[in-house]
């Protein structure tokens, strides 16, 4: 069967910090100074000259119509900027993608929307914006609104939503566009878990009943898994791996255990001013011993080391998330603001003592930073680390606490 | 439907077809815009009656009264209304064009239309502004005994066309340079005001010497809104020459914006 998507020798090339800033007048007057001598630049092997990179480098692959197929890799990998180039919304360095169908793209949801306007102002705008007809909208219209469940706020300007709402509203109008090709970045990693659910019923009805092509972009490796048949994996813009969605989840599976292995100093993962870096992070518990797996009601302790180097950086903040391994719920989160406590370059390494572990047998992930005072972040290391829990006497009554859907373990008592 | 997609060098064509699909974001942007506008303000429409009279007022008593600027043969403060809101239209779209792209960055970012439709859709709102505001004008003359000639039904829309044209032209060529050099943002409202006097809003182009009227009419709003100060006086004389020139001004100023759009567009995702 012909494939419904092409992508040969796909290439982009990103200026380091080219999307990051802007230029005044004065800029152009001395890049302009300089351009006699830019002739004269070598440039090297790779195609790059000085500060430039590839975000993807010679992507190559086929779609069959009615295949679901999901992209994976660690931030910064290059799949946002894949889904960019296949959106149009961007072009290519070098390479032809060809796509045959109409193409619906989802990179964002609610693109578009106004605070000012209504959400039934804002269906026909985000719609519109999306590339549906009016007539079309006319025709969804009821649909869009029972799906999202805000009946009752539709004459409401958008600026008095909930956040839930919003999303609701957004990711409505979205499913109901009818695009022969469905591209989507990680609109999932917002909204409850029942409304995710409900996103992705909808998005796997899209792909096995219309049959319509899905490109899926996820963190979120259950959802993954239950969509795709396929997966490929990217890392530094290139293709790792491209095979069935088990195989390909688990190698990224092991290759982000690895990468948690690595020095904390070399790892390129990272992004902030570099003022402050974070070098070591490690897991110990009572007895001071090294650990990776954590017992659940148990004590236990992070130690986190920083490198100042700026010196006159004299106090930060300092956080950790934790995460669900395998979907990133958000499930903790460890703050020196909310403690207000100052961590100035005394505390140095930083100690973080949990008095009774409550989460639940299972894997966790990390992600890590530090911040000035004014909010400037010195260093951030998303998912920076993985750690296991264990089974463990939680409720000190015998009996273990089964690992099964849930996270988190309460204390109580039942009289 | 197939769409190839491949590297981008040099301009980009202007894909007419491709435009005509997307038709009805044109629509969709204009009526935001005016929705949203009329939303945040207490008085809404009320401002494109208000903001003529007030200026017409003001510069009645200046430019009118103490400084006695001959108006011909319409009393000032009409001959000052016509100026001003032919003037307001083209500086509204202008301004409002060149600011497009960055103001609806969130939406450049993540989803792929003809990019020029921002800035020329903008001439929707205007048109409602311009069309409130005439009416305010036409029942002014009416008042004042100022039937304007017939001819009016031919020179209006081609005015607006110029108009469309030339701040089309202008915004599609400082939006593309806003994206890059955020400097037009100060430098706009600067230019903006100047050009008030480089048109002739408060004055006619009478009290000038020849040479430089033809020169002040590159200024594409020049030959219009002389033409309908013309018109409204009740005479047919209009001086085609400098209607002309301004009109040829509007045309090649929208295909150099239309040019400088298309060939910084591919980067716009990137920069803004």
């Amino acid at each position: 069967m012909e494939s419904i998507i092409e992508i040969e020798h796909l290439s982009k090339k990103y200026k380091l910090g080219e999307w990051q800033k802007y230029y005044t007048l004065r800029d152009a007057l001395v890049g302009l100074s300089k351009l006699p001598f830019e002739f004269f630049k070598r440039r090297s092997k790779t195609g790059l000259s000085k500060g430039e990179f590839w975000a993807l480098k010679n992507i190559s692959f086929k779609v069959r119509k009615g295949e679901a197929i999901g992209i994976i890799g660690p931030n910064g990998a290059g799949k946002s900027t894949l889904l960019k180039v296949l959106s149009r919304i961007t072009p290519p360095t070098k390479g032809v993608a060809t796509l045959r169908g109409r193409v619906g793209s989802l990179l964002e949801v609610g693109t578009g929307f106004h605070q000012e306007l209504t959400g039934r102002e804002n269906i026909y705008l985000n719609g519109a914006i999306l590339g549906m007809n009016r007539d079309e909208i006319n025709e969804k219209f009821d649909e869009i609104v029972d799906f999202s469940g805000v009946e009752r706020f539709l004459d409401t300007p958008m600026k008095h939503y909930s956040s839930g709402m919003y999303m609701r509203l957004a990711f409505a109008v979205a499913a109901h566009l009818d695009p022969e090709i469905l591209i989507v970045d990680e609109v999932l990693a917002v909204g409850d878990a029942e409304f995710q659910e409900k996103c992705l019923q909808k998005m796997n009805a899209i792909s096995k009943e219309d049959k319509r092509t899905v490109i899926f972009v996820s963190h979120n490796m259950e959802a993954v898994r239950k969509l795709c048949d396929r997966a490929i994996l990217i890392d530094h813009g290139q293709i790792i791996k491209d095979g069935k969605v088990s195989e390909t989840v688990d190698t990224y599976l092991k290759q982000s255990l690895k990468v948690a292995k690595e020095s904390y100093l070399k790892r390129k993962d990272r992004w902030g001013t570099g003022q402050v870096k974070i070098t070591d992070v490690v897991f110990k518990n009572t007895k001071g011993k090294q650990i990776n797996n954590l017992k659940c009601g148990e004590k236990a302790e992070i130690i986190t080391r920083l490198k100042y180097y700026d010196k006159k950086v004299k106090k930060v903040e300092f956080g950790i998330e934790i995460n669900s391994f395998y979907d990133q719920t958000k499930i903790a989160r460890i703050d020196s603001k909310v403690l207000r406590k100052v961590i100035t370059q005394k505390n140095n390494p930083i100690k973080i003592r949990l008095h009774e572990l409550p989460l639940l047998p299972g894997r966790y992930q990390f992600s890590i930073w530090v911040i000035g005072g004014d909010g400037e972040v010195y260093d951030s290391i998303p998912q920076a680390g993985v750690f296991n829990v264990e089974y463990g006497d939680f409720y000190k009554t015998g009996t273990l606490p089964e690992k099964d859907d849930g996270y988190l373990l309460l204390k109580y008592d039942i009289s | 439907m197939v769409t190839i997609i491949k590297p981008r060098k040099g301009i980009s064509s202007l894909d007419i077809s491709e435009i005509w699909r997307y038709r009805e974001l044109f629509y969709i942007f204009a009526w935001r815009d005016i929705k949203v506008r009329y939303k945040q303000t207490i008085l809404g429409v009320g401002w494109a009656i208000l903001q003529p009279i007030f200026s017409t007022f003001i510069f009645t008593i200046f430019f009118g009264d103490l400084v006695k600027i001959s108006s011909g043969a319409l009393p000032y403060p009409l001959f000052v209304l016509i100026g001003l809101i032919f003037w307001g239209f083209f500086s509204g779209i202008l301004s409002h064009a060149s600011g497009s792209l960055i103001e609806n960055e969130s939406i450049v970012k993540k989803i792929y239309f003809p990019r020029e439709i921002l800035p020329l859709s903008t001439v929707g709102a205007n048109l409602i502004d311009f069309a409130i505001s005439f009416t305010l004008l036409m029942c002014i003359a009416v008042y004042l005994h100022y039937l304007p000639n017939i001819l009016i039904l031919l020179v209006l829309p081609l005015g607006l066309l110029i108009g469309c044209l030339g701040a089309g032209g202008m915004g599609l060529l400082l939006s593309a340079f806003n994206i890059k050099y955020r400097d037009v943002r100060y430098v706009l409202p600067f230019f903006i005001q100047m050009m008030v006097f480089m048109t002739p809003v408060i004055y006619p182009t009478t009290i000038m010497r020849p040479s430089f009227r033809y020169l002040i009419a590159l200024n594409p709003m020049t030959g219009v809104i002389e033409a309908a100060r013309v018109l409204f006086s009740g005479s047919a004389n209009i001086n085609w020459l400098e209607l002309g020139v301004s009109a040829f001004s509007a045309v090649v100023l929208f295909v150099v914006g239309m040019i400088y759009f298309k060939s910084t567009e591919r980067f716009f995702a990137d920069l803004v």
